[in-house]
């Protein structure tokens, strides 16, 4: 059942929320010190000539909002501009990079959503050792930072036991694989620990809810009992937190590109950033907000079509 | 087999005949585990119920009562101690699991008292009443929906099919508890629980769920417990009453002798707290003290004593045992003598 | 729930309040709390308690091991890795400290001035508005603030509490509505009390314990941020002392054989977290049971 109005709602936030990211994100170039030549420039020298392209190139003599609609125009047409640096279109440097990350993105998820959810469901619907083993594992693996996990991943695995390379992309899909692997870990480390416990907090919560004793009560049988009432109901909180949890890996990943030494966007928006090239720093923002963005609108649909009383509501 | 003694409603008089009760509850003693330590809720109750007959059980909070319904259907929490028996249909109910207990479960059905909690808030309300239909009678879908739309009906829900298809939070608390009872029946059980079913209902409300569950009873021959704080409400429905507190049965009394000729203390200080139209009254009669529960009396002195105005030493000097007397049961050690003169406002 | 005390009774009553509160987190959380207040120790008097310089490189002594007085050994430039961590503290205790003390603060201040009138216009526009900031994430905000203002600890500070406040308005905001539909505030104001008055005297103090709960987690969150961002060169900068700046700096001693400084690092970074974040889910699971 798809809530539709409920759906428009979400959609017009999230095109706000993207043009009011995109705002900021070239308004970050006025904020700079110094005028915007300057800034676009890096600070460094340039002639005469380059001096009046980039002057067209921007529209630097144009009012503030002409200028922001001539960037958003060309962003819509696939020109981000162009890399001072790396002399190459913003676009074509993404185009190259995009595949790292998003790859790496999903392995990770996948790694978060199916370990994290099954670590939980086991804790939570038995109790004992198990349980509060992995209560104590995950509160300390939550507070792992990705960059601290890799090393300790690095250090363990790469260097000492040398399952898996320490660096790089590897070249074909199979040793693409084996190299995202220590990266997607490291990137979903405390994610995982996160969910897990969200999930068996909320199988708890959900087993001792009183409208479980009515099912009780009325014979449903154990199994059906946990798909239908414990399982069903806990998916609500469980499939926010885990989609929230994912959405924030989008960011996370350029870190964890940096300390593996991926070619991701991440690690090319970091370098851009230290060289105050700020085209590729502002054509690859706007990208990853907007995935961002649109990951929390699924979530938000999902936990409507999950949760009746949000989008029937709406209605009522 | 056991007696029960049963008015005859032709003659007024009373005879033993051979038990043909549906619950027996015999000597039930629960404790459960609260914060570290075990506590009893109950403490030698027993009762019995005959097929097709409705039983009150009134009590304050504290009393155990709910938790006399809870141990019928096999709800305590883990943990829980249970002595005692409680048969059902002579076959006991203690030794009952798997698939054997859900069987029992379809023919005793219990209705509780917040219907907004006891029901998945995110499954339709057919499925909620369809479920155990189908999962364990294994009646097919359709079949199910239209038996759930009929007994809709019967509780007084008219537009049933559109009913079925929404969800709790759409329904008001007094269609819920509806379809709640509906639920319940719709397994055809023999003894229907009901644990304060109207109290979170608002008063006109009340009066309808009530008047709704009294013509189905009657109809489909369906024994009940009914669970209430409100001695006048179970009164009105049950044909005979049992008073509970701190744990324990102090009274048993068909419901029409119940206010006029009450036979413990606490029965006549309740039915006289209680604000009645019909009655100008100076002042509420309120019982001194706070209602104890199971836990907290002293188990060898009457639990009532420390607020009765009838106590002697001789009711804190042992714990009383039930007293039959003229067809009902009193816990009262005084009860012979201060009988007729527990109506409200007469002192011993 | 809360009455108009003088002066001297309300002090002594907040402080053994907070007292109260911490104790309720049971011993967990007092291991917690007596971890953070050693290591806010260290950062504050760091520079004191240094058993070596930290910024001295002895370039005989490179990713030497435990050696004498130098218990966690040198790092790649030959500079004693204890005494840099040390000293570290303070850089990588401060950041968080100014994010957290921003944003709760601007968080509140918002969550209150929407709650007030909750469901009005100005309810709905700073609601509107925080929705729309969460699309950034903090790390993204911090390298747009490096890229523009140039990498340091300052930028990427701003940018994180920038990033966080939006989060810490809306979880205040319920809590917010909350009291504010409480029946003393309808009583005060009957009696002429003015909205500030009202909400300095008696809705913070009642949110207190949620605001405290809710500023330890997010310390715990921005020390990680902030590290991060650090660790990529974006914040704190070397050869200044940092944890994050440690990590990356020796991050090619594990490549080589050489693990430890960079796992100490990695040590005291999860170890001031984890303690953060143990101590405000207690803190969140006290202030829930006392609203009951």
């Amino acid at each position: 059942m798809v809530p539709w109005r409920f759906l428009l709602r979400r959609l017009v936030m999230l095109c706000g929320s993207v043009v009011v990211a995109s705002f900021l994100v070239f308004a970050a170039v006025d904020v700079a010190p110094g005028t915007p030549l300057a800034v676009l420039s890096g600070g460094r020298s340039i002639s005469p000539a380059s001096l009046r392209i980039l002057e067209a190139r921007y529209h630097l003599n144009e009012p503030f909002f002409t200028q922001y609609w001539y960037w958003v125009n060309n962003a819509l047409h696939g020109d981000l501009g162009i890399s001072i640096t790396l002399r190459e279109n913003v676009s074509t440097l993404i185009a190259q990079r995009i595949w790292t990350t998003a790859g790496l993105v999903l392995y990770a998820s996948i790694l978060v959503v199916v370990i994290g959810v099954a670590i939980g469901l086991i804790a939570g619907l038995r109790r004992g050792a198990l349980d509060t083993g992995m209560v104590v594992v995950t509160a300390g693996a939550a507070a792992l930072p990705s960059f601290v996990a890799a090393i300790v991943l690095i250090f363990v695995f790469a260097v000492r036991l040398r399952w898996f390379p320490a660096l790089g992309n590897g070249v074909g899909l199979l040793s693409n694989v084996w190299h995202f692997t220590l990266p997607a870990i490291a990137l979903a480390v405390s994610s995982m620990a996160i969910v897990s416990r969200v999930t068996r907090a909320a199988v708890r919560e959900e087993m001792g809810r009183e409208h479980v004793q009515t099912a009780v009560s009325r014979g449903i049988p154990t199994g059906q009992l946990i798909r239908r009432h414990v399982l069903r109901n806990a998916a609500i909180p469980i499939t926010t937190v885990s989609g929230i949890t994912v959405a924030s890996l989008i960011a996370v990943a350029a870190v964890v590109e940096v300390a593996f030494g991926l070619n991701g966007l991440g690690a090319l928006m970091v370098q851009s950033a230290e060289s105050k090239d700020l085209a590729v720093v502002q054509g690859i923002a706007l990208l990853l907000v907007l995935a961002f963005v649109i990951v929390n609108t699924l979530v938000d649909l999902l936990y409507a079509m999950l949760d009746p009383r949000v989008s029937v509501g709406a209605k009522a | 087999m056991t007696e029960a003694t049963v008015r005859d409603s032709a003659t007024s008089a009373e005879k033993r005949v051979p038990s043909a009760d549906l619950l027996e509850v015999i000597d039930l003693t629960v404790r459960l585990p609260v914060e570290g330590e075990v506590r009893s809720v109950l403490r030698g109750v027993s009762l019995t119920i005959g097929a097709g007959e409705a039983l009150g059980l009134v009590g304050e909070s504290g009393s155990g009562k709910s938790m006399m319904a809870r141990s019928v259907d096999c709800l305590l929490p883990p943990g829980a101690e249970v002595d005692g028996t409680i048969r059902f249909d002579h076959g006991d109910v203690g030794s009952l699991a798997g698939k054997e207990l859900r069987r029992y479960r379809n023919q005793v059905a219990m209705i509780f008292q917040d219907p907004r909690a006891h029901v998945n808030p995110v499954r339709t309300i057919g499925d909620f009443m369809t479920e155990a239909l189908r999962s364990n009678l294994g009646v097919p879908a359709a079949e199910a929906r239209r038996r759930a739309a009929d007994m809709l009906l019967q509780v007084g829900i008219l537009d049933s099919q559109r009913r079925l298809g929404q969800y709790p939070f759409e329904l008001s608390g007094g269609l819920l508890q509806r379809a709640m009872i509906a639920a319940a029946l719709l397994t055809e059980p023999r003894l229907l629980l009901a644990d304060e079913p109207t109290t979170a209902l608002d008063v006109t409300t009340q009066a309808e769920v009530m008047a709704i569950l009294d013509e189905l009873r009657r109809r489909r021959h369906v024994a009940v417990l009914f669970i209430t704080h409100d001695l006048d409400l179970a009164a009105a429905v049950c044909d005979r009453t049992a008073v509970m507190y701190a744990g324990q049965i102090v009274e048993v009394r068909s419901s029409s002798l119940l206010h006029d000729d009450p036979l413990h203390p606490y029965t006549a200080a309740i039915a006289a707290a209680r604000p009645d139209i019909d009655r100008t009254a100076r002042r509420l009669l309120a019982i001194p003290g706070h209602p104890l529960s199971a836990f907290e009396a002293d188990p060898d002195q009457c639990a009532f004593a420390p607020r009765c105005p009838h106590a002697l030493d001789e009711c804190r000097a042992a714990a009383p045992e039930l007293i039959e007397l003229d067809g009902g049961l009193s816990r009262c050690a005084r009860v012979r003598e201060l009988r007729g003169r527990l109506k409200e406002g007469q002192d011993a | 729930m809360s009455t108009v005390a003088s002066s001297p009774a309300a002090a002594t009553a907040k402080h053994s309040r907070g007292l109260a509160l911490l104790r309720a987190t049971g011993p967990v959380g007092i291991a917690c709390a007596v971890i953070i207040a050693v290591a806010a120790f260290v950062a504050i008097f760091g520079s004191w308690l240094v058993p070596y310089d930290p910024y001295v490189s002895n370039l005989s002594l490179v990713w030497v091991g435990p050696l004498g007085g130098h218990v966690l050994g040198f790092d790649g430039q030959g500079r004693d890795v204890a005494s840099r961590l040390i000293a570290g503290a303070g850089n990588s205790m401060l950041g968080p400290m100014a994010v957290v003390v921003f944003s709760m603060t601007i968080g509140s201040a918002l969550a209150l001035i929407a709650a007030w009138r909750g469901g009005g216009v100005v309810d709905s526009a700073i609601s509107s508005g925080l929705d729309i900031l969460f699309a950034f994430p903090g790390i993204l905000l911090a390298v747009l603030a490096a890229a523009v203002l140039g990498p340091s600890l300052l930028a990427a500070s701003i940018a994180i509490a920038i990033a966080y406040t939006p989060y810490v308005a809306r979880v205040l905001r319920g809590a917010a509505l909350k009291e504010r539909r409480q029946l003393y505030v309808a009583a005060l104001e009957v009696q002429g009390a003015s909205a500030t008055s009202i909400c300095f005297r008696h809705l913070i103090p009642n949110m207190l314990p949620l605001i405290i709960a809710q500023a330890t987690i997010n310390f715990g969150y921005a020390v990680v941020d902030l590290a991060a961002i650090s660790y990529l060169g974006l914040g704190v900068q070397p050869p200044h002392a940092d944890w994050g700046v440690m990590i990356s700096e020796n991050q090619s001693g594990i490549l080589q054989g050489y693990p430890l400084p960079a796992l100490a690092a990695g040590a005291c970074i999860v170890l001031v977290v984890v303690a953060f974040n143990l101590l405000g889910e207690r803190l969140f699971e006290v202030t829930k049971q006392q609203s009951r």
